[in-house]
């Protein structure tokens, strides 16, 4: 795939998969992702559709902590990481469940973050992922610094960094992506343009006809595409990620996709949006059209399919259950991590919170 | 050995150690080609290139935001931020990022950086050149916030702050960047973070303070000296963490306390120590604590300027209401 054939300004879309799991686009599709591939990449979206769906259960249930769902962008998600190498680091922003889990985070991690525990941040060391972050936007500074540091290294790592549509009004956003272009870094911006930022919808987010398009200021490439077709986002990401591990410098990505849920389990979007409109966008399910795909090349026979989602099914609620058995209630935690030597006042600040603690246990208040 | 200013001794420090360690870069607006605009990094690009001593885009929230991704791939960046006055852009990045990401990562990631930027007014500067802001700072768990007087400590602290595992901020009093010439060994030689030093012995009184207070605080204790009051002073050298047990120590000798900070009065760090010196020495004392501190108000252009800073004299007037109490 040429980047330049999608030069935002020339108002073209990568497409590949249309929303009855016709392809439209054969020549844009890689050669590595082939019917084999697809049902790999499909298995990690139902995967990731059940691991949401489990974690608003176990919100609602009073069992997590606010939780923000990925449901209706798991294209945006695994078509995107899918294409990484083990040692091409993830930044997420905190709607990238489907992309961490296939960077190598533990599901049971995750769900101890939302859980409230931040060991549930603790990535194993060789997972080349950072942490969930929250303050819009500001972790792609971070992404532009790793891919700066492989750059000085001469290493041939990429950094594929996240973020949402919101975004994108943010400085920092923007002085990333001007370091990176000025200084030809070896990362991928990818933007999951869902729709809204919690209420605001993208017109208030900015006049530009696209956000891709910023790209063109900042002097690399940027692209729109289909962010609900898995084939169209593998091929995209594939092809910055080529570009950006050649020495390129870096490409921007505007995936369009559309939240289906809630902002968090917080939100209440009947405030700002109507059923009609998310029920007009349910046809673009971005899981719907890769098994229409699968099932008319055969590659979906029912009894498995139906195995799947079951297997997965069991296998979330136990990935909780241990996320919750894991999960460290000990108070030392909130002191430990702030330096690599405590401080005295801080280790004379926990020694008080034993002290209440003890106190409180013998006044029998628990 | 040779007698250096602060501006020389910070560039000593930071040119001994990128030999040393070559995982550090500096970089920031005008670090590299023009050496800084106080020529603190002068001849580093021309040493170690331009690699190294990154000249980068004007942009302080990037500066700071992409030192955060530097250290998580493995190098130890130093960041200037060219005027303290320019730090809010900055401090998303580094509250929200720089004080938090061991804590987040439960240790899995440690941001050994250190950000760098004069501070204070007292230069005749433009708006926005003479803040001093270091209270935000100090407020932030999981920064160590470190302010030299002298050149001597500016090298010795500075060689701490880099060979620290944590973040720090290196707050350098610009006012007094060439008032002095120090003895300056070459080679190593570090001054601990978290330690304040008695620089003057006194029985009558203490008085604290950090980076360009410090000197006034000398100059008054030299001005109440005949009168019969013997001023101890205290630099503080790093503001966070605080080494509080000195200043207590010294009140339980003196019973009478001065504290002097150039920053706005309400919220400075002048009240945290008197919280402290309640905490620890409130038995010891024998007159309430004084604090000699900048107005609550923007500082003033160059013209005013001298009616905001503290000065020797000020701080003598507080010293004899403390002893004459």
């Amino acid at each position: 795939m040429n980047l330049q054939d999608f030069d935002p300004l020339l108002g073209r879309r990568v497409e590949i998969l249309d929303p009855q799991g016709q392809v439209v686009k054969e020549d844009l599709r890689p050669a590595a992702l082939d019917d084999a591939k697809l049902v790999e990449l499909y298995d990690r979206m139902v995967w990731l559709r059940v691991a949401d769906q489990e974690a608003m259960v176990l919100q609602r249930a009073g069992r997590m902590g606010t939780y923000a769902p990925t449901l209706g962008q798991e294209a945006a998600n695994i078509g995107s990481a899918a294409v990484l190498q083990m040692q091409d680091w993830l930044v997420p922003s905190f709607r990238e469940m489907g992309a961490m889990l296939l960077h190598g985070v533990p599901l049971e991690l995750i769900y101890q973050y939302w859980m409230g525990c931040e060991w549930g941040s603790h990535f194993p060391e060789h997972v080349r992922v950072l942490p969930i972050c929250a303050p819009v936007g500001t972790q792609t500074l971070h992404g532009v610094g790793l891919a700066w540091a492989a750059k000085l290294k001469g290493e041939p790592t990429v950094t594929l960094i996240y973020f949402g549509d919101g975004a994108t009004s943010k400085g920092d956003f923007h002085e990333a992506m001007n370091f990176a272009g000025v200084f030809r870094l070896p990362c991928v911006f990818f933007c999951q343009n869902n729709q809204y930022a919690i209420s605001v919808p993208r017109t208030i987010q900015t006049a530009a006809a696209t956000l891709a398009q910023k790209a063109v200021a900042y002097g690399f490439p940027g692209l729109v595409v289909d962010g609900n077709d898995l084939m169209a986002v593998y091929a995209a990401t594939q092809a910055a990620v080529a570009h950006a591990r050649s020495g390129e410098g870096p490409v921007f990505i505007e995936a369009q996709t559309y939240r289906l849920g809630p902002h968090t389990t917080a939100d209440d979007p009947s405030r700002y949006r109507t059923p009609a409109e998310v029920e007009s966008q349910e046809q673009y399910d971005p899981l719907r059209r890769v098994r229409l795909y699968l099932e008319g090349r055969g590659l979906l026979p029912a009894p498995e399919e139906t195995a799947r989602w079951e297997r997965y099914q069991t296998e979330v609620k136990e990935t909780a259950k241990k996320a919750e058995a894991a999960i460290s209630l000990n108070p030392d935690d909130i002191f430990a991590y702030h330096y690599a030597t405590m401080p005295p006042y801080l280790a004379s600040q926990q020694a008080y919170l034993h002290r209440l603690l003890a106190a409180r246990k013998e006044a029998g208040h628990g | 050995m040779a007698k250096l200013n602060l501006v020389e001794a910070i560039n000593l420090a930071l040119k001994e150690e990128m030999a040393r360690d070559e995982t550090i870069i500096l970089l920031g607006e005008d670090v590299g080609r023009l050496g800084g605009v106080f020529r603190v990094t002068d001849g580093l690009q021309a040493l170690y290139g331009p690699n190294r001593v990154i000249d980068t885009p004007l942009a302080e929230a990037a500066i700071v935001g992409t030192s955060v991704g530097l250290a998580l791939g493995g190098f130890k960046p130093v960041p200037e931020i060219q005027f303290m006055g320019f730090l809010p852009a900055a401090l998303d990045q580094i509250i929200c990022h720089v004080s938090r990401y061991r804590n987040r990562s439960r240790g899995r990631f440690s941001l050994p950086l250190v950000i760098r930027m004069p501070y204070g007014a007292g230069i005749h500067a433009p708006e926005h050149h003479s803040e001093s802001t270091e209270a935000i700072l100090a407020h932030l768990p999981g920064l160590k916030v470190v302010i030299p007087s002298n050149p001597y400590d500016a090298k010795g602290l500075l060689l701490a702050a880099l060979r620290d595992p944590d973040p720090v901020i290196f707050l350098e009093p610009k006012r007094i960047y060439r008032a002095s010439r120090d003895e300056v060994p070459e080679g190593d030689y570090l001054v601990p973070l978290g330690q304040a030093k008695v620089v003057r012995e006194g029985t009558d009184v203490t008085v604290v303070a950090w980076g360009a207070m410090v000197r006034e605080a000398l100059r008054a204790a030299d001005l109440v000296a005949p009168e019969g009051i013997a001023a101890e002073v205290i630099d503080l050298r790093t503001i966070s963490p605080m080494d509080d047990e000195t200043i207590a120590a010294s009140i339980q000798k003196t019973g009478r306390g001065v504290i002097v900070h150039e920053a706005c009065r309400t919220g400075g760090l002048a009240a945290e120590i008197m919280a402290r010196l309640q905490e620890k020495a409130f038995l010891s004392l024998a007159a309430p604590l004084e604090r000699v501190t900048g107005f609550d108000t923007i500082v003033p252009l160059l013209k005013l300027e001298d009616h905001y800073l503290p000065d020797a004299g000020r701080i003598g007037r507080a010293i004899r209401k403390v002893v004459h109490f």
